[in-house]
Formats: structure tokens, sequence, C-alpha cells
């Protein structure tokens, strides 16, 4: 136990700090700033996997790394479509993923965002449309905003979700 | 490799079993595999001897040449491998199963049943596997007439009917999970039966993320191909890309520098510690234990920073090219990885020692999820499912590719089959890793990362087989006179870890799942295909 204890005291706290990267820290305060404003300080996604290569996930989990700590912008992570106000989807969309997502789509509560993230996503990326993949999600579900990156890195994902937040503002109003 | 000292008895035992090898294939031309082409009839026969003899089964994939298709089986002995191949007619496409003597092997039969059409007779289970509704029964995606672009339905309905197996009794019920997970994870149907807490029994759905690959590598030159690969499964985009080009690599007699294979190795081995690291501390968070999490996805995001600094991609992907690697590493970047393996080692040197004696977390890990070593036998599992029972394998080491021939590679073996041996394992592979890094960094040769790629103007096929950082990958590709693919197939280790998380899961209850799974961690995608 002590040296759990010590560690943790050695460690201390990772997040990053202004000084160390600024990018970070400014985008997730402004994301904190739309987020409070318009969902009440918490903004609920539902990651959707519609057929991506797993790349992507790698990286939307690493948002809840100690380094970026999404959760202190208001940003979380929600298991049922139902409590969720966006829907983050990865991948081309596999045909035998497409009902799925268009079910989870539907049990999203109005209004929702829906953010295509990664190049499969945005158009569909190395596999394209054939008889297994409907391509990009768009061809699917309505999409707000795309993030391209084969995977995008944390902080394109944290950007995508700040222009899915101002896309939102401007048109649906506070 | 023991160069075939069993290829002998083994051709004579065959005899035994009057199984005809036909004269036309080579059996020089798939090197470093033994080629043996037989009769249709005989396809049973020849799994039946391989299976006295002890062999693993490491996989089953057809293509459609011509007038047939050609169904070939991969074999592994001793660090050697056999391909067995065998003809069979797209007007009467039936076969002996292998699945009786090699239970698992099932799925990639029926996998090869749903693509080319081809019916496995005494397979114990007939039902689709990768065909969900996409395209209809009695049409097959990788069959010649069959477009890439297929003709699918306007909206392509759930599959709602999959005849799962039922259990009957008193108090059974069913627990459906998926396609859509509650977490950040890849998409696939669990259907449990359980009575009160227990699990009676498990079975999996799988083919959610099938994306045609197989049929979209047709026609790529070497270089689409090496993408496509890197995007099998995201999290072994080099393994996977590594064997593709190895398959090409050999099918064009390259031989690639010493200086890309070195550089491969290193890029290899780090995602190896990546997906180590973040599955011991996913594993440790699935019992609650939230401190071993942080700390491991601190210094995993450590690592995949070191991957953007040095190789200017976190995950790796499309740093293997056709013939090298993309760039030569600079003395800088040289010396930011030797200090990342230093950091590291010292941070898992304090950080490891409480994770193995934590007795809260120990309790929880050990003697859940068991995987009898007669179950992994019989399922040929590789990689740290396997090594943690009792399947002493590792191609570095056994089946040793370059530049691994040069190097010492340890493998760890244990018995129990529990969570706490795989993470045990996977402990021990990260250390070994860092190990093989210190010593491939200390001697980097020097010269190109790139060979001349000449291409001779005829149709070509290789193999490539490499330790992925979840097993044995083999992965084979055709290429045709004018360089484009024809035939890419890839075999995920996850095709062999998945059904053993079907067997492992038994009389654990219903809420351990999450730690049984993650400990296994098989990749849907690289399944599903
Ligand atoms: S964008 Fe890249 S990482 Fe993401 S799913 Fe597609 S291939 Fe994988």
């Amino acid at each position: 136990m002590l040296r759990i204890l010590n560690k943790i005291r050695r460690i201390g706290i990772v997040t990053e700090t202004p000084p160390r990267d600024r990018e970070i820290e400014a985008l997730g305060k402004t994301v904190r700033r739309h987020i409070d404003r318009r969902f009440r300080g918490s903004l609920a996604i539902r990651q959707v996997d519609a057929g991506s290569c797993n790349g992507c996930e790698l990286e939307i989990h690493a948002l809840n790394n100690p380094y970026y700590d999404i959760e202190r912008f208001g940003v979380h992570f929600v298991a049922s479509p139902r409590h969720a106000d966006a829907l983050l989807v990865t991948g081309p969309v596999s045909r035998h993923m497409e009902t799925a997502l268009r079910r989870t789509w539907r049990a999203t509560p109005a209004p929702k965002i829906v953010i295509a993230a990664g190049s499969c996503a945005c158009d569909g990326g190395e596999f394209g449309v054939s008889y297994a993949s409907c391509g990009a999600v768009e061809n699917v579900i309505p999409v707000d905003v795309k993030i391209p990156g084969c995977p995008p890195a944390p902080a394109d994902l944290l950007k995508g979700i700040l222009s899915a937040l101002r896309a939102s503002t401007s048109t649906q109003g506070k | 490799m023991s160069g075939f000292r069993w290829l002998h008895d083994y051709l004579a035992a065959l005899e035994g079993e009057h199984v005809v090898l036909r004269e036309e294939a080579d059996p020089h031309t798939l090197p470093p595999a033994h080629r043996l082409m037989v009769d249709g009839e005989d396809w049973g026969s020849a799994a039946k001897v391989s299976a006295a003899f002890g062999h693993r089964h490491a996989g089953v994939w057809g293509e459609h040449i011509g007038d047939w298709i050609i169904v070939r089986a991969c074999l592994a002995f001793e660090g050697d491998y056999l391909v067995l191949e065998t003809p069979v007619s797209p007007q009467r496409p039936v076969l002996p199963s292998h699945s009786p003597y090699y239970s698992g092997i099932d799925r990639l039969e029926r996998h090869l049943q749903d693509m080319l059409g081809v019916a496995f007779l005494d397979h114990p289970d007939s039902r689709r596997w990768t065909r969900h509704q996409a395209w209809p029964e009695g049409s097959y995606p990788l069959r010649h007439e069959s477009p890439a672009s297929g003709t699918p339905p306007k909206r392509t309905p759930a599959d709602s009917d999959y005849p799962f197996v039922e259990v009957l009794g008193s108090g059974v019920y069913q627990i459906p999970v998926g396609p859509v997970h509650a977490g950040i994870i890849e998409p696939g149907h669990f259907r449990f039966h359980a009575v009160g807490e227990d699990v009676l029994r498990l079975e999996q759905r799988l083919g959610y993320v099938h994306k045609g690959i197989e049929k979209i590598a047709e026609g790529r030159d070497p270089e689409g191909l090496a993408r496509l690969a890197g995007r099998i499964s995201g999290d072994t985009t080099v393994a996977h890309t590594w064997a593709a080009c190895m398959a090409m690599e050999r099918a064009y007699d390259v031989s690639v520098p010493p200086l890309a294979l070195a550089i491969r190795a290193i890029l290899a081995e780090r995602e190896r510690i990546a997906n180590h690291l973040g599955d011991i501390g996913a594993i440790c968070n699935d019992v609650g234990f939230a401190f071993a999490h942080m700390q491991c996805a601190r210094l995993r995001e450590q690592w995949q920073r070191g991957n953007q600094s040095v190789f200017g991609h976190r995950l790796l992907m499309d740093r293997i090219v056709p013939g090298g690697v993309f760039r030569t590493l600079t003395y800088q970047c040289a010396e930011l990885l030797k200090t990342q393996n230093q950091d590291l080692s010292k941070e898992l040197d304090s950080l490891l020692p409480i994770l193995e004696d934590q007795p809260s977390l120990q309790d929880r890990l050990a003697n859940t999820g068991v995987l009898a070593a007669e179950d992994a036998r019989r399922l040929g599992v590789t990689g740290y499912v396997g090594k943690a029972s009792g399947m002493d394998y590792d191609v570095r080491r056994d089946h040793a590719y370059a530049p691994y021939d040069r190097l010492t590679v340890e493998s760890p073996c244990l018995s129990a089959g529990d969570v706490a041996a795989r993470v045990q394992v996977r402990a021990s592979e990260i250390r070994h890793s860092l190990g093989l890094l210190n010593c491939l960094m200390e001697n980097l040769p020097k010269g190109p990362v790139q060979a001349e790629w000449t291409q001779p103007a005829k149709a070509i096929e290789g193999i490539g087989v490499v330790e992925g950082w979840r097993g044995e990958i083999v992965t084979y590709v055709r290429l045709g006179e004018d360089g484009r693919v024809q035939r890419f197939f890839a075999r995920d280790p996850s095709w062999f870890s998945w059904p053993a998380l079907e067997q492992l899961i038994h009389g654990n209850i219903v809420a351990d799942f999450p730690v049984c799974n993650k400990s296994v961690n098989a990749s849907y995608s690289g399944h599903d295909l």
C-alpha cells in the first residue's frame, strides 16, 4: 500500500498544464465554455464504431488518459445513446453495421450532433464503398462535423468536438 | 527451425492413409513453407494424419483461379510450415472438413463457405458466419463473377434471425449484448446463457465489421496492399503490414536491407509494448484498480508520443513499405529511442512489482477465466493467450525471421491459463521486448532502408509469417503478371483466441466477462476482415 501511495505522490498530476501544451489547454477551455453555455456543463458522447479498424478507437481512448483528461472540460462518454447529446462515429460504415448505426442514431434524443471521426468516417478512407462497406458515415446518417486523419490524434479530436459545438450553437441557437 | 526433419515420416503416414500427392505442385514454390497438393477426397485424411502428428492448424483459405477454387490449409510443426492445397470444382464445391480434427478451424471454414461457396462435409456447424444480410445466400463475394461493388440492398437489414444455440432448463436466461457495446470498443454480439450469476454458455456472433478487405485487395499494387494490410486491425498495423510485405518480398525474391529489417523489428516491438501497456491497465481497471489503469495509460501515451516524434505516426501506420521502411533513423532519433527505453524500464521496475504483489488485485485475477492447456492446444491458440496456457510457441524464436534470427528471443510460457497468467505473460513480454529494443539499438546496421523492387513478369505467390503482439499472423499473397494483387489473405491470431474466450468464460460470473475479455483482447476487425 505504501508503495502505491508513494508512486502516486511521486508522479503527481501529469495532466497537461499551460506551459507544457498550451494548445490542449486553450482548446479545452473553449470547449468548456461552449459546453457550459449550451449543455449546462456536460456534453455526453456516445461513441459508435461502425466498422473501424480500431485505430480510431485507440486515439479516442487516449482522450481519457491523464494527459488529456477530457472529462475536466465537461466531455464524457456514455454507455447509452439515450443519454447522449452527440454521436462520435468511426469507420467506414460496414453494411453489417448499417442498421445498428441507424438504430443508435434514432435512439439518440434530438437535437443531436453527429461527428464523423477519422478518414474512413469522412470519406470511406482506404475501404471506400463496396459490397461490404457503405463508405462515409454521411451515406447512412446525417453528419454535422468531420474530423479527418488516420487516425485523428487526440488534439484533432478535441478540435473536432469544438467545431461541432460551434456549429451546433450557430445553427440551433443557445 | 528444424528443417522438416519430420517430413519423411509424415509423407509415409500419408501414404499409409492412401493419400495421393498430386504431381503438379512443386513443394518448393512457397518458401519457407513446404507445399503438397492432394485430391479433394483426401483432404480430410491429410488433416487426420497431421492431427496424429501433433501439427497445429494455422488456417485455411481459398481462391477462385480460372476454372477452379483452390483451397489451402496451413499447418505448423516444430517451427516449420506446411501448406496443403486442393482444387475444388465451383460446380460441385464440396470438401471434407478439417474441423473434426481441429475444432479451432471451424470459423475459418465457415468464412470460406460464405466467401467462396465451398461446403464442408462433416462440419459440425454449417451456419453462416461472415455473411449477415449484405449479400444473399448462394452469392459468394470472392468468386470471379462477383464484382467488388456487389449488389447490396438499399438498406442492409440487421441479421436478426441468426440461429443461436439455445440452452434450455429451469432458471436459464439469456443476455444479448451488442453489436454496439457500452464502451469505446469494436462491435460484435455476445449471447450469454446464465443461471443466476454463472455463465453456462457464451456464443459469439461476429462479422459486424467485415469490410471486404480480401476482395478490395484485388488489383492493388504492392504499396496499396501494404496500406490496406496496415488497416486490417489498427492496433496491429505494424505486424500486419510486415507480414504482407514479407509475403510479397518472398514472392519477388527481394532481400530487404539489414537496417530496414532492424527498424521493422523496432517498430514491431514498440507496437507490442504499447498494446500490452494499455491492456494491462485496462484489465486492472476492469476489477476496479484504477491506479494501474492511469499509470499504464500515462506510460502508453508517452510511448505513443515517442512514436510521433521519431517515426511521425502515433500508431506507426504506413512506416513499413514493400522492400523496406519509409525512412531511416537519424542519430537524434536513435538517441531519443534509447532514452525512452531506459525511462520505461525504470518506470516498470517500480510499477510492475506493485501490481504483482497487490493481494486484492491478484485475488481477482487468479483463477479467473481459466483456459485449460488442453483447450488451448485443441484450438491452436498462439500469442499471450496460448503462452499463458502452455503453448510454448513464438514465431520470432521458433521460425525466426530476420532480424530475430540474430537475436536471442525469450518467450514466457506458463500453465495456469488464468487472467493473472495472461497479465504475467504480457508483463514479461514487455520486458523482453525492451531487451530486444536495446539490442537492436546497440547494433544498428548501416546502409539503405529500401531494396530495389524488380518485378518478374509472371504470376507469383508468397507467404509471410510474423509474431504480432497478439500472436502468429499468417499472410498469403498472390500477384499477377502485371504486379497487381490477385489474392490476399491475412489470418489474424484472433481467429483462434475468440473461440478460446468462449471456453474460458465457462463457470465464471457474468460480471467477470469484461476482465476475461480484456485479458484475451481478440480483434474484431482483424477477424471480420
Ligand atoms: S481512419 Fe484510419 S485508423 Fe480510423 S478506422 Fe479508418 S483506417 Fe482505421
